[in-house]
């Protein structure tokens, strides 16, 4: 089997492996629409979506009775339903852009994983900690921006091809709204890169390394980014909610007042290809935070995963390693929701004050602060 | 595959360069310009200079281009009448098509003699990330400093042109 898989030309086994990393995250970013309506309700006091089943499974005793509860046919059935709609197209609209701003949306949200580990094992021949990535370019994490930095034409596009007022304030809300937070969120991870490159070294940028060097021994070795640098991590943060358009600061949608934002004119499949993209964001852009300031693939502060699968057959390793990854950028996922069912939205010249008149000079702040503070810890 | 690519990325930012001056929507305009600026970061990939790619998209596709259809969008340009010829433009195109005259003797002249190393032999200097910095620290200290100052003054320029000084009397 792996001799049949080795033998295939190298892009056939490239696609295969990009196949198989889509066909994750996609369901992912469907289980994150059902788990938003279910935390949505348990924020709220409310069951959420519980009635929907299917006939052949409310037949099974104790676990139809789960599924039904949990809301999954309600997924099934929202799919099912963008799938077999009608296509409609509304009269006003600019043809082409129109059908090509979904598929800008989607494209770029998928792309942005080729760069991101998402999980490690452990190679017995070198004694070292692999990464399990697409493609470990030394660039890693300019590539995250600058791949993720291209979804905001799918914004811009579906406003302006709508040919209609709201839609066209969501797209010009979203252009100036997600390069304002842009500069706040590469100047944020400055500090974690110059403490990842020690003087001496070739330079990196890649997100592996930015791990590593969360898993080295001693007090500072081991410590995850987050408590290193609180400030990086909470500008970040905050940067990587307006960068995915997630409440409070989804001013390109703002159902309250511009009716839908940008896909006001969309429908059917159309739409969920927006919505779809807007998850896979969120999942990669919390897989992104996890790698930088929550150590990735370690298990806890101070506990590498290298000496915990050192002697686990490799897929056993390989699995643990993701598995954490998962886990803690599932966590994540969830304070995205958390957070959107309880902070109320912003006004669009409050998020405006907010990036340029705060964020950015705390980043700058930041920036300086560290550099300072690195050089004099690496003199001593 | 390299040779192949190579020549898809050059069709495209050729194709897209003339796409922006040819056409009359600034939308697609600006769009084309998107899809060129893309085509010569896969220029920059397939020369090994992930940085530049990289940069070039995150910059001016990310950026600047969404920069140029915010304008457009919010002063809703279209496509104006053509302007009749005139007799600057007359100058203008002759001094012009002089230029692109000698630029397609000199291609044609010097085709063939330029120096073309082996493409084993080149050191990839591009492929990290220490050279850049090294040279912008060393080399090229100064150039960045004028072009930062360059584009200060002409930020600033922006600020105090559309800045409006009512109520300010004595200020301006």
């Amino acid at each position: 089997m792996i001799d049949l898989y080795l033998d295939l030309p190298v892009w056939i086994q490239s696609a295969l492996k990009g196949l198989i990393v889509i066909m994750v995250i996609i369901p992912i970013a469907g289980a994150c629409s059902l788990a938003e309506r279910k935390v949505s309700a348990w924020i709220q006091g409310r069951p959420g979506p519980n009635r929907a089943t299917v006939p052949w499974v409310a037949w099974i005793p104790f676990f139809g009775k789960f599924l039904q509860r949990l809301g999954v046919f309600h997924l099934m059935a929202d799919g099912a339903k963008f799938i077999f709609k009608e296509d409609v197209l509304p009269g006003h609209v600019n043809k082409f852009y129109y059908y090509l701003a979904p598929l800008v949306a989607l494209v770029p949200a998928l792309c942005t994983i080729v760069v991101v580990p998402f999980g490690a094992y452990f190679d017995a021949a070198t004694e070292t900690l692999q990464p399990v990535i697409l493609a470990n370019v030394d660039v890693g994490i300019l590539a995250v921006f600058a791949i993720g930095s291209l979804s905001v034409y799918s914004l811009i596009l579906a406003g302006w091809a709508s040919n209609s007022k709201y839609p066209f304030l969501g797209g010009v809300r979203a252009s100036a709204q997600l390069i304002s937070y842009e500069l706040s969120m590469t100047l944020s991870v400055i500090p974690v890169f110059l403490w990842v490159n020690a003087p001496g070294g070739n330079g990196t940028l890649s997100l592996f390394d930015v791990v590593q060097s969360q898993s080295q021994p001693g007090f500072l070795g081991g410590m995850w980014f987050v408590f290193l640098m609180p400030l990086c991590a909470f500008v970040f943060l905050v940067a990587l909610f307006a960068e995915t358009n997630r409440q409070p600061f989804d001013m390109p949608e703002s159902e309250a007042d511009l009716v839908g934002g940008f896909h006001t004119e969309y429908g059917e499949f159309k739409w969920s290809l927006f919505f779809v993209a807007e998850y896979a964001h969120m999942t990669i852009g919390s897989g992104v935070f996890v790698l930088l300031f929550l150590g990735g693939w370690n298990p806890l502060p101070w506990v590498p995963l290298a000496p915990l699968i050192a002697g686990l057959p490799i897929w056993l390793g390989g699995l643990i390693g993701i598995g954490v990854f998962l886990a803690k950028s599932l966590a994540f996922i969830f304070l995205f929701m958390w957070i959107r069912w309880t902070l109320p939205r912003f006004r669009y010249d409050q998020v405006m004050t907010i990036g340029w008149q705060k964020l950015l000079p705390l980043a700058i702040g930041n920036v300086i602060f560290y550099a300072l503070a690195i050089a004099v810890i690496e003199r001593s | 595959m390299a040779d192949l690519l190579f020549h898809f990325f050059s069709i495209l930012t050729i194709g897209s360069a003339f796409a922006v001056v040819y056409n009359h929507n600034a939308v697609n305009s600006a769009l084309a310009f998107l899809v060129g600026l893309i085509g010569v970061s896969g220029l920059f990939v397939l020369l090994d200079s992930f940085l530049l790619a990289v940069l070039m998209i995150l910059v001016y596709a990310g950026a600047v281009v969404a920069l140029f259809l915010f304008i457009i969008m919010l002063l809703d340009m279209q496509g104006g009448e053509r302007k009749k010829f005139s007799k600057p433009t007359a100058v203008a195109a002759l001094m012009g098509s002089g230029l692109l005259a000698v630029c397609i003797v000199t291609l044609f002249q010097s085709f063939g003699s330029l120096y073309q190393p082996d493409a084993t032999t080149v050191v990839p200097v591009g492929a990290t990330l220490k050279n850049y910095a090294d040279q912008l620290f060393t080399t090229y200290l100064l150039p960045v400093q004028v072009v930062g100052f360059l584009l200060l003054i002409s930020m600033l320029g922006v600020i105090v042109l559309s800045k409006k000084f009512e109520g300010l009397g004595d200020v301006k």
